[in-house]
């Protein structure tokens, strides 16, 4: 469904991924894994169109992505939930939830898609008229991902989830993530915290100074030697 | 006694509603294209021109030309933020500081050529009426303008929170690259609200015609009355900005009562300058709306 090949991508004259190769087939889920500054957050903004590529292919369900402004990739069906959550502060849990579903496809069923978020979040609903900005951190956590969801994505790519939250909501959110999975919907999951993605992702690739230093199924790479002595402390 | 300063509370409050379109065009520009309009004075003085042609030509009632008037200067407002302003929207503020500024001198000494120097004025039906209630004055002009100010204000808000695009708006201020992951393109976003803030200081000036002169220079008067009312309401801030607007049209409305005739600016920027030293970000101390 969705296809990176050779993508080459830089801020400026400083690169930041090289070469990379990534596929997710429909439905799948699949992680993105490696330390802080391997270019995992690239590949996304390069998905996303947000940083131009400088060479290679990004095409999603049969189209090329490399040629779309940043604002006509959700219409794809593609949600980015960026890194540090980025709700809109000054506005309300549900207008934040409500602007997830600015796009035409998606407005067509926010009222449905609103009674399914709040259904996987209930927080979310108690806290409807709250402005976003005033919440715990996992709550605006839990409120990126239903932001996500209201685009009613085809792929829903989620940048460090669990950045800054406590174990208990890191587990919350993963648990509601493997929930979303299971709904159907494919995911491309950025993970600095290797075997919290291992145990949801079915494959990961491992990203290491822009490059993708390897690439397998999640028991494969949760055995493998080199992965568990860098990033497993095994 | 009382009643000399609630008349000179009730003159600022009236010409408070004027300086309030002015400045949420301001604050309304800034909080989601993040560029100060220095030309947003000049819109203001092409309303009233544009408002005393169609009523010397055309016998339009100044006020009733805003039906003109604000639809011309939304689609000016377009076409400037799509062929000039996304043309220097970018990592450097300077380039964007140089065009509205140049923007605004190219206006005026336009302004000057077409128009000449002189004091134009319009003179209606109801340009010397005024209601006495108690011992008080209030001029039916200026008590029209305050009403439509603050219907035009109340109508913008309510189109932030209620609409779509309104909402797009308000998240494009607080975000914009993610608002970008929203599917909002940022670029129609930024014509909307150029367009209503052009279109607000269009109404400004067609609501001043029945009871102020244009001439070439007087957008000037309203656009620093804006700039201390944006800063005062905390920047970006379209309700501070109104509210912030009220309370300077009644400080300066006081200082020509008890200071002096030519010292109500006083007032204002001695209001500015505390605010500033105190509260830097504004007397609400909160940010975009």
């Amino acid at each position: 469904m969705l296809e990176l090949s050779g993508v080459s991508a830089s801020y400026g004259s400083v690169p930041a991924i090289h070469d990379v190769s990534i596929t997710i087939g429909e439905g799948e889920a699949v992680g993105l894994l490696g330390a802080n500054g391997a270019g995992k957050s690239t590949t996304l903004r390069a998905i996303s169109s947000l940083v131009k590529m400088t060479s290679g292919r990004i095409r999603f369900a049969g189209v090329d992505l490399s040629t779309l402004p940043p604002h006509r990739i959700p219409e794809l069906g593609i949600a980015h939930v960026p890194e540090g959550r980025q709700v809109f502060p000054e506005m309300t849990v549900q207008e934040n939830l409500e602007i997830g579903s600015y796009v035409p496809r998606a407005k067509a069923e926010r009222r449905r898609t609103l009674e399914l978020v709040y259904g996987i979040f209930p927080r979310l609903a108690d806290r409807k008229k709250q402005l976003a900005g005033t919440m715990s951190g996992g709550e605006q956590q839990m409120l990126a991902v239903g932001r996500g969801l209201m685009l009613k994505p085809r792929l829903l790519m989620l940048d460090e989830p669990s950045l800054g939250l406590a174990p208990v909501m890191t587990d919350v959110t993963f648990e509601k993530i493997g929930e979303i999975h299971k709904m159907g919907t494919a995911i491309l999951l950025v993970e600095q915290n290797v075997s919290r993605a291992l145990s949801l992702v079915q494959r990961a690739y491992v990203l290491e100074s822009g490059n993708v230093i390897m690439h397998g199924t999640s028991a494969e790479l949760a055995n493998n030697k080199q992965v568990q002595a860098a990033y497993l402390g095994i | 006694m009382l009643e000399t300063v609630a008349q000179a509370v009730i003159n600022g409050l009236l010409i408070g509603g004027i300086y309030a379109l002015v400045s949420i065009g301001v604050t309304l520009i800034f909080g989601v294209v993040k560029i100060v309009n220095f030309a947003q004075g000049e819109f203001v003085m092409i309303g009233m021109y544009l408002s005393f042609y169609l009523s010397t030509q055309f016998g339009i009632d100044p006020i009733a030309s805003l039906v003109i008037t604000m639809p011309v200067l939304f689609v000016a407002g377009v076409l400037i933020q799509h062929f000039l302003i996304r043309r220097v929207l970018g990592p450097n503020d300077m380039p964007q500081i140089f065009l509205t500024f140049a923007l605004s001198l190219l206006l005026l000494n336009l302004a000057l050529m077409l128009f000449t120097a002189n004091y134009r004025t319009v003179h209606t039906s109801y340009s010397d009426e005024a209601f006495h209630l108690g011992g008080l004055y209030i001029p039916v002009a200026k008590l029209i303008a305050f009403v439509v100010a603050m219907f035009l204000s109340g109508a913008l808000w309510v189109f932030l929170h209620t609409t779509d695009l309104g909402k797009a708006m308000r998240a494009a201020s607080q975000n914009r690259d993610v608002a970008t992951l929203m599917g909002i393109n940022p670029n129609r976003v930024f014509c909307v609200a150029l367009g209503i803030a052009l279109a607000l200081a269009g109404a400004a000036g067609s609501l001043l015609m029945p009871f102020y002169s244009a001439y070439p220079f007087v957008g000037q008067v309203f656009v620093l009355m804006a700039f201390v009312a944006v800063v005062l309401g905390t920047l970006g801030n379209v309700m501070g900005a109104l509210i912030a607007s009220l309370m300077m049209g009644i400080a300066e409305s006081l200082g020509i009562q008890y200071v002096g005739a030519d010292s109500g600016l006083l007032v204002v920027f001695a209001m500015l300058l505390l605010t500033l030293a105190f509260k830097p970000n504004g007397l609400g101390g909160g940010r975009a709306r």
